[in-house]
């Protein structure tokens, strides 16, 4: 008998890593040569993982959810004899389980690399074929470097499964270390997890006393409570847990990474009364052409700034870094950020500049309300020139927007609030609203930015004074 | 959407497994149950050796696969009508088609694995190894005809190709050459329709096959899941270039069930339904129809060909996870058939930057 350990391979031409979706074995199964053990997916496909060994499965390495490094165990398995049907055993390198075990994940796996870092100093070789390898059918005492629970694992629970036929209680490795250091017996506890798995909060309300009823949600209120005398926030089981970084938020912050630190921002602030634009709307509202539309202080906005690019084309230009060239667009695809159940998304809205008022505000209806039901097109998430985020529907005024990557500058509009400001020589109580523009200062001097503002400032100002802009 | 049936589409066996007469039976009126059986044979080993070497990628022991899940009748048939003198030059899906040449199951991964940069020695097999440059191979097979023309032999080069090489210039000259020079050549072009994630019917506006007689060539429109009817066109295609009619066009339209590589998810881009109505013309299943009909697929032969296709298997399986590493200075053989004097400096440079690791006290580790 022997420990095979199943390391994540590359699955697919150079990628780094996995991410588990689901197991459809157990630990304590009995697999066969090639049945599925589960699938995982990688940033090109979900597939399904067939076991390269037969023998019984003795510890998954990983739950569900959880991102994994290609390389990095993910199955072990106790095999009988070489583990390998094909007889194999004449030490090629791919006596892989037993001999990847021994030493870091750098040899795991022909096509993968494993995580390790190499050690400091020359550079490590690759063994030479027919090197001394350790052979398959290594005894599990010489696994000792992997991972603590491939060691921990067999003697007890196998044996346990043997005699008594019954399955365990599922759960996760990390969870079963908890609940071990904890002193309590998995099969007392009742897991609330997908089908029955014990989590982590359910080890832990069994040990602060509380019993999770059988999916009783119920019940789990006093769990909390129990927490929150404990001095942890509303709703809180534990004082910190961890969330993997992945999906939207993965891709939201190598966005923001990737433009804070390869556009210089620059930010300018303006507030201006807007009362004269807010009277505008009251009266388009009641109008005929706009009977049915909705017409909002963002909807003003994302003409005034189609109108003021015209005189301050700059703000709506490209950087291109590879070709070393300002692509100068001479069309407005206009990003409205929006905050969504999935995350930030900017839609855009394609040739903004040739849109009425009216056209304008259809379209910004239309953005938003697929936004809101996640019906966003991939088409409308590319391509943006130019983009605007509206803070004041929080009830904020100002910050630094950080631009959408590749575009030149974002606009942030603030909340409309009614202020005492200077009017007509006197103080009166007006609407005001702060905008906040930051641009890239590699492509927008800081006059042309400063001008483009107070363009859009002068527009919701005194719609009137379009007239002498177009 | 172009039809996968009809009257352009030679057809020797129903997707029911219905075998239908025609003038192109008698291509194949030899083919007596003995033989069906061997066809069925060469098949379930075929799909089960792609199924291995799927799952071997899947384990890390191989870089990439791509499977031929679908594509079994176009290759075994073709394959199966071919002399051994004839010369196959292919793309990187045609395991099948090496399959009947005979390849090493072995030499059939070698690059696969990351091991070689080439599998097998072409003139063991008479089967060039396969090209990944998509469509090349095309002129290699033409070049190769034009040669055998004039050495006097009546044997015949094969090109494979897909439907997405037919966009490809190389292929389109490859064309215009072998109808120029009459060259002994067959362009056996299996349309699995996608070209990567391109559906065929964006590329090809009208059916491939009516592109080849634009070219002077004569084209013929099969049904890619019919082992029979593609082993007929085949037939027809070699006796005419034996014959010095030169050159001719095959396509054999069928479907690939599976992933282009390894490294694809097809359903990102394939409507579900397509698949399910691929399955219902499976080539393995309307053979082992056909079979059933006439009483051939007995318990058995299915146990003989099952037991055939796990000991194929077993013996893929051995040979990738058993095969040695290559050597450090290997990648520096068989680069040039003479010496060369770049090469040896390189060769010498190698050598002693891997020997300034022994020095430094690293040792083997």
């Amino acid at each position: 008998m022997g420990i095979k350990v199943f390391k994540l391979p590359d699955l697919g031409e150079g990628l780094t890593e996995s991410e588990i979706v689901s197991w459809h074995v157990a630990e304590g199964d009995r697999v066969e040569l090639n049945q599925i053990l589960g699938e995982v997916e990688t940033a090109k496909a979900v597939v399904e993982l067939p076991s390269p060994f037969a023998g019984v499965v003795t510890v998954l390495h990983e739950a569900p959810g959880s991102t994994v490094n290609v390389g990095e165990p993910i199955v072990s398995f106790e095999v009988a004899g070489s583990g390998d049907p094909s007889g194999n055993g004449t030490g090629g390198r791919s006596s892989n389980g037993a001999a990847t075990a021994t030493e870091g994940g750098r040899e795991a796996n022909l096509v993968g690399y494993g995580a390790q870092a190499e050690a400091a100093g020359a550079p490590r070789r690759r063994r030479r074929a027919g090197a001394a390898e350790p052979g398959a059918g290594v005894p599990v005492a010489s696994t000792a470097p992997a991972p603590e629970p491939v060691a921990a694992a067999p003697a007890q629970p196998a044996g346990e499964l043997a005699e008594s036929g019954k399955e365990r209680p599922r759960s996760t490795p990390p969870v079963r270390k908890l609940a071990r250091d904890l002193g309590i017996d998995l099969a007392e506890v009742t897991g609330t997890g997908e089908q029955g798995l014990i989590t982590r909060a359910d080890v832990e309300r069994f040990h602060t006393g509380a019993t999770a009823g059988a999916g009783e949600r119920g019940k789990e209120q006093p769990a909390a409570t129990t927490a929150r005398a404990g001095g942890w926030l509303a709703g809180a089981a534990e004082r910190e847990s961890r969330i993997p970084i992945k999906g939207m938020r993965k891709h939201t912050a190598a966005a923001m990474v990737a433009s804070a630190f390869t556009a210089p921002h620059a930010t300018s602030f303006l507030t201006v009364d807007v009362t004269p634009t807010m009277e505008l709307l009251a009266k388009l509202r009641d109008s005929r052409a706009f009977s049915g539309i909705k017409v909002t202080p963002l909807t003003v906005l994302a003409k005034a700034l189609c109108i003021a690019l015209e005189r301050n084309p700059s703000l709506n230009w490209r950087w291109d870094e590879a070709n070393q060239e300002i692509v100068r667009q001479n069309y407005v695809n206009l990003g409205i950020a929006a905050a969504t159940e999935r995350g930030l998304i900017v839609p855009n809205i394609k040739d903004a500049h040739a849109l009425d008022l009216r056209q304008l505000a259809l379209a910004l209806g239309e953005l938003t309300g697929a936004a809101r039901s996640g019906k966003t097109a991939p088409a409308d998430l590319t391509g943006g020139t130019i983009s605007i985020t509206n803070i004041g529907v929080f009830g904020i005024d100002a910050g630094t927007p950080i631009i959408n990557p590749g575009e030149a500058a974002i606009l942030a509009m603030g909340a409309v609030r009614r202020q005492p400001w200077e009017y007509q020589g006197g103080i009166a109580l007006r609407q005001v609203v702060t905008l906040s523009l930051s641009f890239d200062h590699r492509l927008v001097d800081g006059q042309q930015g400063a001008t483009f503002l107070a363009d859009v400032g002068t527009i919701l100002a005194e719609p009137g004074m379009v007239l002498t802009m177009v | 959407m172009r039809s996968v049936s009809g009257e352009n589409l030679v057809q020797l066996l129903t997707p029911e497994g219905t075998r239908v007469a025609g003038p192109y039976g008698e291509w194949v009126a030899d083919i007596d149950g003995a033989r069906l059986q061997g066809l069925y044979e060469d098949m379930v080993v075929v799909r089960r050796v792609d199924q291995e070497a799927t799952a071997l990628q899947r384990q890390g022991e191989l870089a990439l696969w791509p499977p031929l899940l679908g594509q079994e009748a176009a290759q075994i048939g073709s394959g199966r009508a071919l002399r051994k003198d004839d010369f196959v030059f292919s793309s990187y899906r045609e395991n099948g088609v090496a399959y009947c040449r005979g390849v090493d199951y072995t030499d059939m991964i070698r690059v696969w694995r990351g091991n070689a940069p080439s599998g097998w020695d072409p003139y063991e097999i008479n089967m060039a190894t396969p090209q990944v440059i998509i469509g090349a191979q095309t002129l290699h097979a033409t070049g190769y005809a034009m040669a055998t023309k004039l050495d006097g032999a009546d044997s015949v080069a094969v090109a494979y190709f897909g439907d997405g090489a037919t966009s490809q210039g190389d292929v389109n000259e490859a064309m215009v050459f072998a109808a120029s020079f009459q060259a002994p050549v067959v362009f056996f072009c299996q349309n699995n329709q996608w070209a990567i994630s391109e559906p065929v019917t964006l590329q090809a506006q009208r059916d491939i096959a009516d592109r080849a007689p634009g070219f002077g060539i004569p084209s013929v429109r099969v049904d890619g899941n019919d082992v029979l009817a593609c082993m007929a066109v085949t037939r027809e295609a070699l006796e005419r270039a034996r014959s010095g009619g030169g050159p001719s066009f095959i396509e054999a339209v069928t479907y690939r069930m599976g992933p282009h590589t390894t490294a694809d998810d097809p359903t990102r881009y394939r409507d579900p339904n397509e698949l399910e109505d691929w399955k219902g013309r499976d080539p393995i299943d309307r053979l082992a129809n056909l079979l059933e009909a006439e009483g051939l697929l007995t318990a058995d032969f299915t146990d003989r060909v099952n037991a055939k296709a796990d000991e194929v298997a077993a013996q893929l399986r051995h040979g990738c996870v058993t095969l040695p590493e290559p050597g450090e200075l290997d990648v520096f053989n068989n680069v040039y058939t003479t010496p060369h004097s770049v090469l040896e400096r390189q060769r010498d440079h190698y050598t002693r930057y891997l020997a300034s690791f022994e020095a430094a006290g690293g040792g083997a580790r």
